[in-house]
């Protein structure tokens, strides 16, 4: 009798403790999502004054009211364009390459294994190749190509990762029948693997460039300038080829870099100026998580092995 | 003449099926090059890295580098000793971990082993929003309103400090240990969980004594991930920690770390050639050696540890 009502304490006790360590961690949770709503929304609440059309269509300025992230948006977009231009393409084909051609030897190994560890690698190092090897040694100077080549290298790994999972989660009985109707490699990669792996690959590369609008330090490195007050030069033109690409060798500032130099002033009145910025950064990267993180959803309901 | 001669040979030689051939092989040379572009970058950060230290040690000896007190290296009388910005990185990443390995843990035990998949599903979308704020904005937090905040409790607290640095910088990495710790703990098979349960092991129990010691190796790669991603983040140290390079272990003074000065640095204009362009590659090699020791050891757990189900 004595034994039984001991047990039962026991028991009891052990549920306690199981019970508060869940609230524990449901707490912890939430206060995570709570910093993340206050974060947003304070940075939105502090930004509110100069969160107009003006912030967006000025070039910044010595006077906190008239400053503006015309130059910032323009230079983050035009450097998102190289970024994507050069790591898309690399990066789908490297996990192209390793899935489905390599073989398993060491070249294959090292190669994997370099990808993990370049994931690994901090972000303001790849400033520092940047600036010794894009700026000097191949005088590209600090310009737009620069800034969207270095972050290009920077979500590589990213986009291969996910390129390898996407056309690893398909079954290989796709690849299978068609090589029995007698495709070639390339085709079942063009005509079956890549199709089925697209929306899963959008995903990783639209992650890969949320990563890449809110790096800083690379940028920093490789000289991109705090004041800019005129655009690169307009990539489409009235007389012929219409194109050109001068915009490409243009000095820029992009959206972080701006943010930092506001916040780094001691006026109080910039500080507004950076959360104001703040606020654009946090939208577009939120949003761009947002669309991945919807079709991600939607790509798991739609396919169905 | 050289026409025709191309023209039928081209007809004789090149058939069909050779002309299939040589595209398919050509398709995976063009493969391969993409893939051996991530090679390519190693390569090519540790050969400009050690190529602009090769000129920095030959005007700064090592020893003097590694044991030297003051990291002055922009002002007339310049010192070059590293201490001062190892501790300030140690320090930040220290206070960043005792965040965010304790949170991260509990909240990834939380979601694998008692939130119901619903609540899960809603849940891990957010937390992966926490990881994709930029740092500069994380940076503008500890500056602004976290070391306010901190201020309240302690009046004598700088405005530039470590600790607002280094706690808003574990927020940041809590995310990444909980999510990599998750996935860990939920690829250890259900058999061993109900194994425990059916013993009378409550579910703390069962995630404590045997899911976490099963999943450890993964759980450790977590924390040496978060370990390094602490070292090398910058932004937020360089917002809210100040830029003063500072030997001492005190987390309520400035201090700078390794890539704080890089940024620094680069904010002014540094031509290549001069020694204050080399400091920056210095630092930033000693960075790269941190992350690799950090990385070596994770993969030596992670080998140690692994269990084979």
């Amino acid at each position: 009798m004595q034994n039984l009502v001991e047990i039962r304490r026991n028991i009891k006790q052990r549920q306690l403790f199981n019970n508060i360590f869940a609230l524990v961690g449901l707490f912890i949770i939430l206060v995570a999502i709570l910093i993340l709503l206050a974060l947003t929304l304070r940075m939105f609440i502090d930004g509110a004054p100069r969160l107009n059309w003006g912030f967006f269509s000025n070039f910044p300025s010595r006077r906190a009211e008239n400053a503006g992230i015309l130059s910032a948006w323009i230079g983050t977009t035009l450097v998102m364009l190289v970024t994507a231009v050069a790591a898309v393409p690399v990066g789908v084909a490297s996990g192209i390459y390793l899935e489905e051609y390599a073989k398993k030897n060491w070249l294959a190994d090292l190669i994997e294994i370099n990808v993990t560890n370049l994931a690994g690698v901090p972000s303001i190092i790849y400033g520092l190749l940047a600036l010794g090897l894009f700026v000097y040694d191949w005088s590209l100077g600090e310009s737009v190509l620069t800034a969207g080549l270095t972050l290009a290298l920077l979500i590589l790994p990213v986009v291969i990762v996910t390129t390898r999972e996407a056309i690893r989660a398909i079954p290989n009985s796709l690849r299978e029948a068609a090589y029995a109707m007698g495709a070639t490699k390339w085709q079942v990669v063009q005509d079956h693997l890549l199709p089925y792996s697209f929306g899963s690959i959008l995903t990783g590369v639209i992650i890969g460039l949320s990563r890449a609008i809110g790096e800083t330090a690379p940028v920093i490195t490789i000289g991109a300038l705090t004041f800019i007050a005129f655009l690169p030069d307009s990539p489409i033109k009235s007389e012929f080829p219409f194109i050109s690409f001068e915009w490409l060798k243009a000095p820029f500032t992009v959206m972080p870099i701006q943010m930092f130099n506001w916040v780094s002033r001691p006026q109080a009145d910039f500080q507004v100026n950076a959360a104001a910025a703040g606020a654009v950064l946090i939208f577009m990267t939120l949003g761009m998580n947002a669309v991945a993180i919807y079709l991600r959803y939607q790509l798991r309901k739609g396919i169905k092995w | 003449m050289t026409q025709q001669v191309f023209s039928s040979v081209s007809t004789k030689k090149l058939s069909p099926k050779l002309i299939r051939n040589l595209k398919e092989k050509a398709i995976e040379i063009v493969l391969f090059i993409a893939a051996s572009t991530s090679v390519a970058t190693t390569l090519a950060i540790m050969f400009i890295l050690l190529e602009e230290c090769w000129f920095f040690f030959q005007e700064v000896s090592i020893f003097k580098f590694l044991t030297d007190t003051e990291w002055t290296p922009l002002f007339a009388n310049p010192r070059y000793g590293i201490l001062p910005l190892l501790s300030g990185t140690i320090v930040t990443s220290a206070i960043a971990l005792f965040v965010a390995i304790p949170c991260g843990t509990i909240a990834a035990i939380y979601l694998s082993e008692f939130a119901d998949s619903k609540l899960r599903e809603i849940v891990k979308p957010f937390l992966e929003l926490l990881a994709a704020i930029p740092t500069v904005v994380y940076g503008y937090f500890a500056l602004l309103f976290v070391t306010p905040f901190l201020q309240k409790i302690f009046p004598e607290l700088p405005g530039f400090n470590m600790l607002s640095a280094g706690l808003v910088m574990g927020l940041m990495i809590t995310p990444f240990v909980s999510s990599l710790s998750e996935d860990a703990m939920r690829a250890v098979p259900a058999l061993l969980r109900e194994g425990s349960t059916a013993m009378g092991a409550t579910k703390l129990q069962t995630a404590l004594r045997v899911v976490f010691p099963s999943a450890i190796s993964g759980i450790s790669s977590s924390y040496i991930l978060g370990a390094s991603r602490a070292v090398g983040e910058t932004m937020i140290v360089a917002v809210a920690a100040g830029l003063q390079p500072n030997l001492t272990l005190n987390p309520f003074s400035q201090g700078a770390t390794i890539t704080a000065f890089i940024v620094q640095v680069s904010l002014g204009d540094v031509a290549r050639g001069t020694i204050e362009y080399q400091t920056i590659f210095a630092a930033g090699l000693t960075l790269v050696l941190m992350t690799l020791v950090l990385n070596i050891i994770g993969y030596y757990l992670a080998k140690r540890f692994r269990e084979i189900y």
